[in-house]
């Protein structure tokens, strides 16, 4: 049994592995101060919620209260690793500031009220917006944090119920690219590859995926293929010196907001060297002719000048994904966050489909995640598509949904796309969305404009209800506030980036009236008496198994089918890859491995979008595009950024994610190892434009947009020049800032609005900023918390 | 021959759609998506209007190679547009303008088929050459147009 510093060494002793090899298992383990392991009274099976990674642990459970966590050794995703987040975050669920009551707004103050009370309110607010506008009035905005059941439960109501088309989650911000990147190219979501593919590869091409710090447990995959024998070749594009980036083979750092003619540069030799697989492209794809055609406008040197880059080094990159015999591609926010997000992420899909490297061990494209069941919100259908990846454009997969509900076809909305979140902020804005209704997230710190944001949420124009554990800073804004339990108080079903399913069991009591979302979202259909065609109460569900119940049958036949899944199955394995039906009991570890792709134009989810100018095809048009359904080859031509340096604001400002935070920091900042790891905002700024600005290690400067200022202690170093990086988690709950104030700690106070327009996510790597030396402040004293874990290696 | 003809009408109607683009994408400042995608595609317009008074040089005719900014008044339709940017109103200004805007890549399309017809007819290749690249791109801002009325319209329309 050894013992690790959980923060300083986050990635853990390294276990070496070579190529084919198991993956070693490696226990790792974090209990309350003092507690034994024999000490503890029960251990609850779950998994990691605090990322996408979908790590396996079981909740150690001591007189009520959660006391620790152990990575569980036969998980097929961590085999017992377990990452900074999940060893110390549990300790959030028993923060004194839980929320214990709900909360109404009287005479301009939050008080406390009954669950009655504060669901009659929001029960009549429905009622009467549905009766004098309806239902385009109401929105949902949750989560990329819930349960499948929950996520599930949630589209029923609001599409089947209420009937509006407003349903989005905040994983609009954080993976809305992936799925969009692959509806593109395969003609539906649906992870192509597997984690194991790791095991494989001989060449891993990280594109703006920080692996190191936003997924740790498969960066430590990484490392140990990397330490073992006959190690890949990383390749990392990412215009910071990330962990990821030390750690490779080559790095190159583009300008933000260039990535499609990056990878056009790419793609460009890829074709020219003859690297392309043509046989395969004949056989699986559509669309070769078109692409390269754009791309042969693409040369390195093209390439190189608008991203910043050197052109031998776009070659060298070129020649490394030509020749690589098992080509991994992942992608993250550098892609998804960026300027023309989709075309780019898109332009990966191409590489692996012009490779011939997709559906054999470590050859594929891992489009990731950024939340831990954002998966889950995608598939259920709580965010751009209907669920269990139906087609709102095709009237029979819309039938199908309304026979699954036993509701009438025209009481779903399928007009047009489900509002996407950033639309629906616009119709409130506007005031024709009156009613908003958000779920586990907090938009008042992580979107973009916070100005303008909480000026939205702050309307009193907007009934604004938030269903949460504390009291966020959207919180603060709300008209009702329903306390909500969390993770390790409820149980549920999940889904990691990898198509993981985990359970994730009740192990305590959630703390006062705090309730799991699941009944809470129950409660308003009950209240609200939505009726089936049979005259019977629906959501025809009323706990989290029987919701899982349905979920499959929703899901059964479609890409994601959870049919030969059960609660049972899932106590007995750690971990299990959809597509799971009867005839493939043990899941399905990686898609496409036949050449086949669920892009049929009857069966696929969506008939794709015009990468530029993201309008939606027609069903003729995909009908004649892709009769047969194979994968689709997607050009895009490179645009500038909407916003980019001028003389007033001579920086590009990126923000993004550290390892130690997660989102806004509701749990990781009240966790004391984390917090002391990472207590305040910072901002990155390269060796060149320190000096030239004056600024030294550790002063504050100022950085500011036409949307505002941030105050930041300066690292100098790990970026390349010209840009400035802030982490984005740092809002206001913890600081004198009163909420609905403009604050000067938050990055997206200087964000500006801008979205991509096919898959509509935000982005936050695309603003022009100033800088300023504020001056050598003093920084406050560290108070050290200690952060000892336990691991132990199987060998 | 008549494709002078075309080519200046083209010309004309082109540059029209860029400025309304343009014009589109000022006057919906708080309407994000259409303020950056009408520009992005105003874009085009403008390449293709450099295009055709290339093309129009071997046809004897002068054709401006630049749209014309967009004016004095852009200020002011940016300013108005963020006054009213909080209020429903607007929305309907907004179905006004995409619809103009529909009709308007409309006729520019019909233009570019008339264009590519006689060129093939005159065996004009770089005219062909010049429709084949150019029209594509007319067709997806008529999808545009349309796509984005039909996204919005529902929420405007009952509201």
């Amino acid at each position: 049994m050894g013992k690790r510093d959980g923060i300083t060494e986050p990635w853990g002793t390294r276990t070496p592995y070579g190529p084919g090899e198991p993956w070693p298992v490696r226990v790792d383990r974090h209990l309350a101060d003092g507690l034994r392991p024999d000490e503890v009274d029960r251990w609850v099976r779950s998994a990691a919620v605090l990322h996408s990674n979908g790590d396996g642990l079981d909740i150690a459970v001591k007189d009520g209260r959660i006391a620790g966590v152990r990575g569980r050794a036969d998980d097929r995703v961590n085999h017992g690793r377990l990452d900074p987040k999940d060893l110390f975050a549990w300790q959030a669920n028993a923060a004194p500031d839980r929320l214990t009551t709900p909360l109404v707004r009287r005479h301009g103050e939050l008080v406390a009220a009954s669950w009655d009370e504060a669901m009659d309110l929001i029960v009549r607010r429905s009622r009467e917006l549905l009766d004098e506008q309806g239902p385009g009035a109401l929105g949902f905005h949750t989560s990329g944090q819930l349960f499948a059941e929950e996520y599930y439960t949630l589209a029923a109501i609001a599409r089947g119920g209420l009937g509006t088309n407003h349903l989005d989650g905040n994983t609009r911000l954080c993976t809305a690219t992936a799925a969009a990147a692959l509806k593109e190219s395969f003609g539906c979501d649906g992870q192509p590859s597997s984690y194991t593919d790791v095991d494989h590869a001989d060449v891993i091409a990280l594109f703006g995926h920080n692996m190191a710090e936003t997924q740790a447990v498969l960066w430590s995959r990484v490392l140990d293929r990397l330490a073992g024998p006959n190690p890949p070749a990383v390749l990392c594009v990412d215009p910071r010196d990330t962990p990821v980036a030390r750690a490779a083979t080559l790095h190159l750092a583009p300008l933000p907001g260039t990535n499609v003619a990056l990878m056009n540069g790419l793609l460009h030799e890829i074709i020219e060297h003859g690297w392309a697989d043509l046989e395969y492209v004949q056989r699986c794809t559509v669309g070769y002719d078109d692409l390269a055609a754009m791309v042969a406008d693409y040369p390195p040197e093209r390439a190189a000048e608008i991203c910043g880059l050197d052109h031998g080094e776009i070659r060298e990159a070129a020649r490394l994904l030509g020749s690589a015999e098992r080509l991994l591609c992942t992608v993250l926010q550098g892609f998804y966050q960026s300027h023309q997000a989709s075309a780019a992420a898109v332009q990966v899909n191409n590489l692996v489909l012009l490779r011939g490297m997709l559906g054999k061990p470590g050859a594929g494209v891992l489009q990731m995640n950024g939340q831990p069941t954002a998966e889950n919100t995608r598939e259920c259908g709580a965010d751009g598509d209907l669920t269990g990846f139906r087609n709102w454009a095709n009237d029979a997969h819309v039938a199908e949904l309304a026979k699954l509900w036993n509701v009438d076809t025209a009481r779903i909305p399928h007009y047009g796309p489900p509002t996407h979140l950033m639309q629906m902020l616009r119709y409130a804005e506007t005031g024709t969305l009156r009613f908003l209704w958000v779920s586990a997230t907090n938009p008042a710190v992580s979107l973009p404009e916070l100005n303008r944001i909480r000026s939205i949420l702050d309307s009193p124009r907007l009934f604004l209800v938030v269903q949460d554990a504390f009291l966020t800073e959207t919180a603060e804004l709300a008209d009702v506030v329903l306390p909500a339990a969390m993770w390790g108080e409820k149980t549920g079903t999940f889904t990691n980036a990898d198509r993981t399913v985990h359970l994730s069991e009740k192990a305590v009591e959630p703390p006062g009236e705090a309730r799991p979302d699941l009944d809470i979202f129950l409660d308003y259909a009950r209240r609200m008496d939505f009726r089936g065609n049979d005259g019977e109460p629906f959501p025809q569900w009323h706990d989290a198994e029987t919701a899982f119940e349905a979920w499959k049958r929703a899901s059964a036949g479609r890409p994601c089918d959870y049919s030969g899944l059960s609660y049972a199955k899932l106590r007995e394995v750690s971990g299990v890859q959809w597509p799971c039906t009867p005839d493939s009991p043990e899941g399905t570890e990686r898609l496409y491995t036949d050449g086949k792709f669920f892009a049929q134009p009857d069966y696929c989810e969506s008939y794709g979008r015009d990468l530029i100018t993201g309008a939606p095809m027609e069903p003729t048009e995909y009908r004649a595009m892709n009769p047969e359904g194979k994968a689709m080859l997607k050009a895009a031509e490179y645009l500038p950024p909407h916003e980019t340096p001028d003389e007033d604001h001579p920086y590009f400002l990126i923000n993004g994610r550290t390892i130690h935070h997660f989102h806004t920091r509701t749990k990781t900042g009240r966790t004391p190892q984390l917090r002391a790891a990472a207590p305040e905002v910072w901002l990155e700024v390269s060796e060149r434009d320190a000096a030239a600005a004056g600024l030294a290690e550790g002063d504050l400067a100022e950085v500011s947009t036409p949307r505002g200022a941030v105050r930041a202690r300066v690292r100098v170093g790990g970026i390349r020049d010209g840009v400035l990086f802030l982490p984005f988690h740092y809002g206001y709950w913890d600081t004198d800032h009163p909420a609905g104030k403009d604050g000067d700690r938050a990055a997206n106070e200087l964000t500006f609005t801008d979205w991509d327009p096919v898959s509509k996510q935000p982005l936050f790597k695309t603003a022009a900023a100033a800088l300023r030396r504020i001056g050598a402040v003093p920084a406050p004293a560290a108070e050290p918390v200690p952060a000892v874990v336990d691991e132990e290696v199987v060998r | 021959m008549k494709l002078d003809l075309v080519l200046r009408e083209l010309h004309r109607a082109e540059t029209q759609l860029a400025e309304d683009l343009l014009k589109t994408s000022g006057r919906h400042h708080a309407e994000h998506e259409i303020h950056h995608l009408a520009r992005d595609l105003a874009g085009w317009s403008a390449a293709h209007v450099r295009d055709l008074a290339r093309a129009g040089r071997a046809h004897g005719l002068d054709l401006a190679e630049d749209v014309p900014g967009p004016g004095p008044l852009e200020p002011l339709r940016t300013a108005l547009s963020e006054l009213g940017g909080r209020r429903p109103e607007p929305g309907v200004l907004l179905l006004t303008d995409l619809r103009r805007l529909h009709r308007r890549a409309a006729g520019v399309s019909l233009d570019w088929e008339l264009l590519a017809q006689g060129a093939q007819a005159a065996k004009q290749t770089e005219l062909l050459d010049l429709a084949s690249r150019c029209h594509p791109q007319t067709l997806r801002q008529l999808k545009w147009t349309n796509a984005m009325l039909k996204v919005l319209s529902p929420q405007i329309l009952t509201s």
